[in-house]
């Protein structure tokens, strides 16, 4: 039995060079989910910041709307071995949300409406690495996507970019997420193949 | 803000992977959430499969019950999200002393 699906589209991409190892090209956008999947309205949503001194604030939606906001193309690749080529977001570059802080911190816990974890290094999400987003293919991004807002880690596997993200708890030490905790790597570079722990 | 679970199957979505772990059909097994403490067979409770692992949660509050992952070479398991497991045996003939 493997746990691993393939079912989603047609295999390829092999010796296309945006493909990473062990992945195929899908066209579709599979859903995955480890639960029920939030509504959350704008006017409610927020984004917590917490930093390793344990100070605390939240970035409201309007105020993630008063930054600066990219449109940008990125490939998507998940660990159950799908890639998506081309996908076009908008969002607000991570970093634009934690330099105010100037924070000491290596790495981050991103935390998710439902109750979602996972884990990070810092400068994985700087430098134009990570943003937060809200569009995809010029459309508000849909709830079973992530919306109103997920983090997009687009050179990670895709189970670093949190779906409904609504925290980001800076940290001096590496906290596993909810699939690090599981048997998963803790960083998850796709051209590496880190799928599982020890990869 | 609400939930929808759209994307829940019923338990018996996980009998197959499980079987490859325990060695009796745990389907009707009484899973009791470490939540809030209801009750249900493992058939009842909401499965969410596909992802990188496989998740059951409680039908009643949502809370994850069980997690596992199978990697190249091992089975992961987590079941601190339910208090206990009641799983069905054949009766044992116990004898008087």
């Amino acid at each position: 039995m493997s746990v691993i699906s393939r079912g989603f589209g047609g295999r390829g991409g092999a010796s296309d060079p945006r493909v990473p190892p062990g992945q195929y090209v899908t066209h579709d956008f599979p859903v995955l989910s480890a639960g029920p999947t939030p509504y959350v309205d704008t006017d409610e949503w927020s984004l917590d910041l917490t930093d390793v001194d344990d100070s605390r604030s939240a970035l409201s939606w309007t105020q993630l709307m008063a930054k600066p906001i990219e449109e940008f193309t990125v490939d998507l690749h998940c660990v159950t071995t799908w890639t998506k080529l081309g996908t076009t977001w908008r969002g607000v570059p991570v970093s634009a949300v934690l330099d105010d802080l100037d924070s000491e911190a290596e790495f981050a816990l991103v935390h998710s409406y439902g109750g979602y974890t996972t884990n990070l290094p810092v400068e994985d999400l700087l430098d134009g690495k990570a943003w937060i987003v809200f569009e995809f293919e010029g459309e508000p991004l849909e709830p079973v996507h992530g919306g109103p807002a997920r983090l997009l880690v687009p050179h990670l596997y895709l189970w670093k970019s949190a779906k409904w993200v609504n925290g980001i708890e800076l940290r001096h030490d590496d906290e596993p997420g909810f699939w690090e905790t599981l048997g998963y790597h803790e960083y998850g570079d796709p051209w590496l193949e880190q799928r599982y722990a020890g990869d | 803000m609400h939930f929808s679970d759209e994307l829940a199957l019923d338990g018996n979505a996980l009998a197959g992977p499980m079987a490859e772990f325990f060695a009796v059909d745990v389907t009707s097994a009484l899973v009791t959430c470490n939540d809030c403490g209801a009750a249900a067979p493992l058939a009842d409770q909401a499965a969410y499969v596909g992802g990188p692992g496989w998740v059951l949660r409680c039908a009643g509050c949502s809370s994850v019950l069980v997690r596992f992952v199978t990697t190249r070479d091992a089975v992961w398991l987590d079941v601190r999200g339910s208090a206990s497991w009641k799983i069905p045996t054949a009766p044992v003939q116990r004898s008087l002393p």
